[in-house]
């Protein structure tokens, strides 16, 4: 850890660099508070009153964004509890248990890692075409449990995990399973912690495959319906109300971020090592 | 039953659940990928047996070819810069204190923006009709610039917008592996009198090469699938000036129906993100052996 002392012109830059991360931000939520109508007369309107929370009122009566938020939260919160559950059994199986070709299964599962969503996107669309899972939940949450990276996550954290923990429980007549629920489960909670936030913030940010599998306005994502009313607006006309529905989508996923900001950058620590 | 064959059971039933998903969701349409590309495939399952057509057909469309020199133009414009910014503030904010804390939070924050939130604030950032950069040109006295329908202007205008959107996570990547780096080599390289330069040159650089080596094979392997970004911001457009090999592997799959074709540049792109991840590896990794 570097001791120094950040230099005036360091502090300077770190400054407008966080400036520049900030405004557009700072700049939406002016904008979602202030009146379509006022915004086509004049945008630099943003930066005086009136303010006003009539985009935020439009949003919650009558248009489809509450719909899209619950979709979602299904979609993001089924996919970080499935990758949690076949993760950990995975990671404890491959940690702990010996049993023929673990080690090729092991090898087939890291492959994963270097499989881009392009290679698959497209098969995998026609195979869920055949199986009606287009415009479901299931249909687009399994993608996401396909992901390797849980499982070699999670088979590392098992594997850091003393075996003499195994051998007393097993010596107290304990099942694999209840080894497995009641011990060793209850160590791992930091990286299910982690595992689940990555997952659901990849689930919740994901956009080309709800783009292709939900094509009723019902099943759209956050992601997707955003979207498309960006379509639907001209260039300016609706401006107030899109930036409102942009912050109003941001909201669930800032506070996951700030609630696991610890988590999420502890785990970074143990990643980038390996 | 002995405890052995009660572990191989076990073994599996653990590994089982996962193993079904991923092959059934993951294999499976990899496999079938390999065989719809080399059909005449629509949307709609009508097939037809064409061998290596998909590929010739590929070799000598002009359209691909501009938009592989566009995603690689994109590439360029971002790994570098994005490694490079990333590298520099983390080694600023690597350091204890409540200022560096907040910063760290402020450049980690627009990662958990979604992609279709980022370019819907970009598109009124720069675009020329009373955007962000519009007004602050108008009040310096400059006209309005017309960054997404300038075709010499749109794929640095989609690079910026990602380097915004990406600075987080290589920043947090790199943050966590300056940590790694064992405190003890600092105060014997102070003791010897080592400049900061020689200190990062010769302790840190090398120390961390590892997770600069890990943020560009990611960085690079994501910047060559960008969609959302063009897709959303200009729809590849101004003739075809931003579109990049996803939004044209879109295009032909979604609105020319042609399953067959896209699937073959999808896997061409599949080939050629593995060939560059390991000639990464290979670059950075070759002397290490030597080294230590």
């Amino acid at each position: 850890m570097s001791a120094h002392r950040l230099s005036p012109l360091a502090t300077v830059l770190l400054v407008l660099g966080a400036a520049v991360m900030l405004a557009p931000m700072a700049w939406t939520l002016l904008l979602s508070f202030k009146s379509n109508a006022a915004l086509m007369a004049d945008s630099g309107a943003a930066f005086a009153g009136p303010y006003t929370f009539e985009n935020y009122a439009a949003i919650l009566k009558g248009s489809l964004t509450l719909q899209w938020l619950a979709n979602s939260l299904v979609v993001a919160t089924g996919a970080a509890v499935g990758v949690l559950v076949l993760s950990s059994l995975a990671g404890y199986g491959f940690a702990r248990l010996e049993f023929p070709f673990r080690r090729t299964l092991f090898v087939i599962v890291l492959l994963g890692l270097a499989v881009p969503e392009q290679a698959v996107i497209l098969p995998r669309h026609q195979l869920f075409a055949w199986l009606g899972l287009h415009n479901t939940y299931p249909g687009l949450i399994l993608p996401s449990l396909t992901g390797s990276f849980g499982v070699f996550f999670m088979t590392q954290y098992f594997r850091a995990i003393p075996r003499e923990l195994d051998e007393a429980a097993l010596l107290d007549g304990a099942s694999r399973f209840t080894l497995f629920w009641k011990v060793l489960l209850p160590l791992t909670l930091p990286a299910q912690a982690t595992l689940g936030v990555f997952t659901f913030l990849a689930a919740w940010n994901d956009y080309w495959w709800p783009l292709i599998s939900a094509t009723t306005s019902d099943y759209f994502t956050l992601t997707v319906g955003l979207a498309s009313a960006q379509m639907n607006y001209a260039q300016t006309s609706g401006l107030g109300f899109l930036m409102a529905q942009a912050v109003f989508a941001s909201i669930p996923i800032l506070i996951v971020y700030i609630a696991f900001q610890k988590q999420i950058v502890r785990a970074m620590a143990g990643t980038a090592v390996r | 039953m002995n405890a052995a064959a009660r572990d191989r059971w076990a073994g599996y039933a653990f590994v089982g659940p996962f193993l079904l998903v991923y092959a059934a969701v993951l294999v499976v349409p990899l496999a079938m990928g390999l065989v719809i590309s080399l059909h005449r495939a629509d949307l709609f399952g009508r097939r037809a047996w064409i061998g290596l057509g998909n590929y010739t057909q590929a070799l000598g469309d002009p359209v691909l070819h501009q938009a592989l020199g566009n995603t690689i133009l994109l590439a360029l414009l971002i790994v570098p810069p994005l490694t490079v910014i990333a590298l520099l503030l983390a080694l600023a904010l690597n350091r204890p204190g409540r200022f560096a804390a907040i910063l760290r939070g402020v450049f980690f924050s627009s990662l958990v923006l979604s992609v279709t939130i980022v370019t819907l604030i970009w598109r009124f950032i720069l675009t020329p009709d009373a955007g962000l950069i519009a007004e602050g040109l108008e009040a310096a006295g400059h006209a309005p610039i017309p960054f997404l329908s300038d075709p010499d202007l749109v794929i640095p205008a989609i690079a910026v917008t990602t380097l915004w959107w990406s600075l987080g996570f290589p920043v947090m990547l790199i943050l966590a592996g300056l940590q790694q780096v064992p405190g003890d080599i600092y105060e014997a390289a102070a003791l010897d009198g080592a400049s900061r330069w020689t200190v990062l040159r010769r302790i840190t650089l090398p120390a961390i090469r590892r997770t600069l080596l890990l943020v560009v094979m990611l960085q690079t392997a994501a910047q060559l699938q960008l969609f959302g970004q063009a897709q959303l911001l200009t729809g590849g457009g101004p003739g075809g000036a931003s579109r990049t090999i996803v939004l044209y592997i879109f295009e032909v799959s979604f609105g020319r129906w042609e399953l067959g074709y896209a699937t073959a540049i999808a896997e061409l792109l599949f080939g050629m993100i593995i060939a560059l991840t390991l000639l990464q590896y290979w670059l950075v990794t070759r002397h290490e052996g030597q080294r230590t």
